[in-house]
């Protein structure tokens, strides 16, 4: 307790970090995956071969390795500067949004067929199809999937601790530098990761059993 | 692919179709070209910066953080099986004794980070007198965070098998164990090897945290080599190199598992189970654990 | 069958560089150090290292892979070179090992204590300087080198002068090591401007990209970077710490301890010192100050 107590401030604004990064880069993979499931199901082949080759990389390529290109190569191409919370919430996205979309596009393929025809029958676009019928039905078969990936989201925001960004991670660089008990400190990081983890695997579950009911 | 979606196009679809085809291609080709041209005009192609792949001993060291890499992931795999297999037994008991505990295990190692678990068995651990190496704490983190993944994986696998089979099971007279280990785990076994493959390939990807506190690992080796001024510093091209040893090593993990499931099918006389109950229960437990 | 594909010209690519492999390394980093004298009969009851050395056949010493001219390891030779590997090697042969008996481990910054708490190595020599602090968890000997704490700017770089100028620069250092703390309690730049890494060599490239405007660190390590790249980097060269470096070893044993206090002394005397020095570090240019032993 006395360790919390001494470094109340370390961990409020460490974890602060993390809700930022969790926060801002959960919106941006939501967003860019939503668009890459699009793509996947497009009746267009050249959207569907580049979204399946996005995913297959990403799907592919560990974390670290993102975060490690985003920091120390991404600046050698002078593109667009990018401080090291802004390179983690883009590394954060890029990988998110590949699993983000597979969620989504195993979401539409659990929507009956007849759906899609008889918003074909009824003159709809592709577009409207997906956005009026297939979607919004998906979304029951989606939201469950999709808080696993944010959960999952939310614990790789300590990746970015080896890059120069003061989030949960980073707890352990500062007590060590302060000849902290780390057993303890770490202890504590842990279980608030528990704390805010388990609220979200439970609301999962709930809606896991009560939409599948629903079904 | 679920090209379920639309009708097979007509005329004026197959033109649209067609603009939208050539406006991908441009669109594709242009986000590829630009960044193609910003790594030519950052110098990133310039031969110096790729001289470092032909010396005989980079290829060496690069080969040895290969294995590296390829031993803490298959030490990290057995041990994670193992130990999710007696996890998944423990939520499966009869006896909340057993019961109790795996699922508190279960619970509690997947919601921690794997790096905070890697920390703390690393950094935190020595101060009650238990010391790891960096290669020791990465597989232990491996083993407990994907072994409670995986004792899911399990349970859903076997909860998803019909109840006849347990039923008829025990009517032929089979005791507890014989009715898991003879009936039960060799059908969920192969129901859920997709699931199961995808997780190694998660454990495999995971290994790239040891990264962090300096296991000589792959990563650890693209770190080392990006920095050397005597090659120009080449952090982008190394950054490439070990991506595509990353893809490759996860996507032929992948194909075999494939090839496996194919050939046991094959063997097997008896007809895949329906595979449409499991995908419920198989996507919440693959994304879990990206 | 994408995979398969994939491994075959994967494995045919490999074929192919392997085919047109190279030796030797691309510039001349070589210097030829002395080399010393292995002592034989070696004795020292009571220090458990000493006896795992022994039983094992082989010293293991931790060292720095990524500095140039202190513990360096060439990627294209695997040799390791430097003043610290000097050090390292001398106190290997007056413990009765020669150069074939070594095993370097590259260990950074961080993880020191760790490594010798955990007796992954038997003894640590790079950069690691002596405080009360760390003697709590490991044990020093030495002195054998003092450095101070400097700044590594880009070589055109003119507004930074030294440590008071550092206000609202971008600065640099290794995660858990003594200049990035310094910098922090004596607040000489902003906290969100202080950049951390796990080794000098990702500063090092951060500051050669321009993201970051100073590496701070022991004018040692800066120099050597600098002496690699002169053409890019200059060491500011006003020193503003005092930073005693000790070889690390196990806390507990303290009959070692004395033996390398012992190996020291009589290297600083009989010229040893002096010589690994110009073979290494004197190279830059700047003279020696000897270091005082201090025992404990």
């Amino acid at each position: 307790m006395s360790l919390l107590s001494t470094y109340s401030g370390l961990f409020l604004s460490a974890f602060a970090t993390t809700l930022k990064l969790f926060a801002f880069s959960a919106v941006g993979s939501l967003l860019l995956g939503t668009i890459l499931a699009m793509m996947r199901v497009s009746p267009v082949p050249v959207f569907r071969a580049a979204g399946a080759t996005y995913v297959t990389l990403v799907r592919n390529t560990p974390l670290t390795l993102v975060f490690f290109f985003f920091t120390f190569a991404y600046p050698l191409l002078k593109i667009l500067k990018l401080d090291y919370e802004q390179g983690a919430i883009v590394a954060l996205t890029l990988y998110t949004s590949a699993f983000i979309c597979e969620v989504v596009r195993s979401g539409i393929n659990t929507v009956p067929v007849g759906q899609a025809e008889a918003s074909r029958a009824l003159g709809l676009t592709f577009t409207q199809m997906l956005g009026s019928v297939v979607l919004p039905q998906a979304m029951r078969s989606v939201v469950p999937p999709l808080v696993s990936t944010l959960i999952a989201l939310l614990k790789n925001t300590t990746v970015s601790a080896g890059f120069s960004v003061g989030d949960a991670g980073a707890i352990q660089s500062t007590l060590s530098e302060e000849g902290a008990n780390m057993l303890v400190g770490l202890s504590w990081v842990a279980f608030f990761f528990v704390v805010l983890v388990l609220p979200l695997t439970f609301l999962q579950r709930s809606l896991e059993k009560r939409w599948s009911v629903a079904r | 692919m679920s090209n379920v979606l639309f009708d097979v196009p007509g005329p004026k679809a197959r033109l649209r179709h067609q603009i939208l085809a050539v406006v991908g291609v441009i669109g594709v080709a242009g986000i590829v070209g630009f960044i193609g041209y910003r790594f030519y005009d950052s110098g990133q192609f310039a031969p110096k910066m790729w001289e470092w792949l032909q010396y005989t001993t980079i290829q060496e060291q690069l080969a040895e953080r290969i294995l590296a890499t390829l031993k803490a992931f298959a030490l990290g795999a057995v041990m994670a099986m193992l130990f999710g297999a007696i996890l998944a037994a423990g939520k499966l008991s009869e006896h909340a004794i057993w019961r109790g505990p795996a699922t508190v295990i279960v619970e509690v190692f997947r919601a921690i980070p794997l790096l905070i678990m890697i920390f703390f068995f690393y950094f935190g651990l020595p101060a009650i007198d238990i010391k790891m190496s960096q290669f020791t704490a990465v597989v232990v983190g491996l083993t407990l965070y994907n072994g409670s993944v995986l004792a899911e994986v399990f349970r859903a696998g076997i909860m998803s098998l019909p109840r006849g089979q347990t039923e008829a099971a025990y009517a032929l007279g089979m005791r507890k164990t014989q009715v898991m280990v003879l009936v039960l785990l060799p059908q969920a076994l192969r129901v859920m090897l997709p699931t199961i493959v995808s997780q190694l390939v998660v454990l495999l990807k995971d290994t790239a945290l040891g990264f962090i506190i300096n296991y000589k690992e792959l990563l650890d080796y693209a770190k080392y080599l990006g920095g050397q001024g005597q090659f120009g510093r080449p952090l982008v091209p190394v950054t490439l190199v070990v991506a595509a040893i990353y893809v490759t090593m996860c996507l032929l993990l992948t194909w075999l598992a494939v090839t496996l499931e194919k050939r046991n099918r094959r063997d097997k006389k008896l007809t895949p189970i329906d595979t449409k109950a499991l995908d419920d229960v198989a996507i919440p437990a693959a994304s879990q654990s990206m | 069958m994408r995979a398969r594909t994939l491994a075959a010209v994967l494995l045919a690519g490999g074929l192919a560089l392997t085919a047109c492999g190279k030796e030797g390394t691309p510039g001349d980093t070589g210097g030829t150090a002395p080399s010393q004298a292995v002592a034989s009969d070696v004795k020292l009851d009571g220090s458990p290292t000493f006896e795992k050395i022994k039983s094992r056949g082989r010293v293991v010493i931790g060292v720095k892979e990524d500095q140039p001219g202190l513990g360096f390891k060439d990627p294209t030779t695997n040799k390791y070179s430097g003043f610290d590997i000097e050090i390292a090697k001398l106190v290997a042969a007056k413990l009765g090992f020669a150069e074939d008996k070594i095993d370097y481990k590259a260990i950074a910054s961080a993880g020191r204590e760790q490594a010798l708490i955990n007796g992954d190595v038997d003894y640590y020599v790079g950069t690691y300087t002596i405080n009360a602090g760390r003697k709590e968890k490991v044990g020093f000997a030495g002195p054998y080198y003092t450095a101070g704490q400097d700044l590594l700017v880009r070589k055109d770089d003119t507004a930074i002068t030294g440590k008071d100028a550092l206000k609202g620069k971008k600065v640099c250092s290794v995660t858990g090591s003594t200049p990035i703390k310094k910098v922090k309690e004596e607040g000489l730049t902003e906290p969100e401007n202080i950049t951390e890494f796990q080794n000098y060599s990702q500063c090092v490239s951060k500051l050669a990209e321009g993201s970051i405007d100073a590496v701070t660190t022991d004018d040692a390590i800066l120099k050597g970077y600098a002496a690699q790249e002169p053409d890019k980097f200059k060491v500011v060269g006003k020193p503003f710490s005092n930073e005693p470096y000790g070889i690390g070893l196990s806390k507990e044993d303290t009959v070692l301890r004395g033996k390398l206090f012992d190996i020291l002394e009589a290297a600083l005397k009989d010229g040893t010192w002096q010589s690994i020095y110009d073979s290494t570090l004197g190279k830059s240019g700047s003279a020696a100050t000897k270091p005082l032993i201090e025992r404990y």
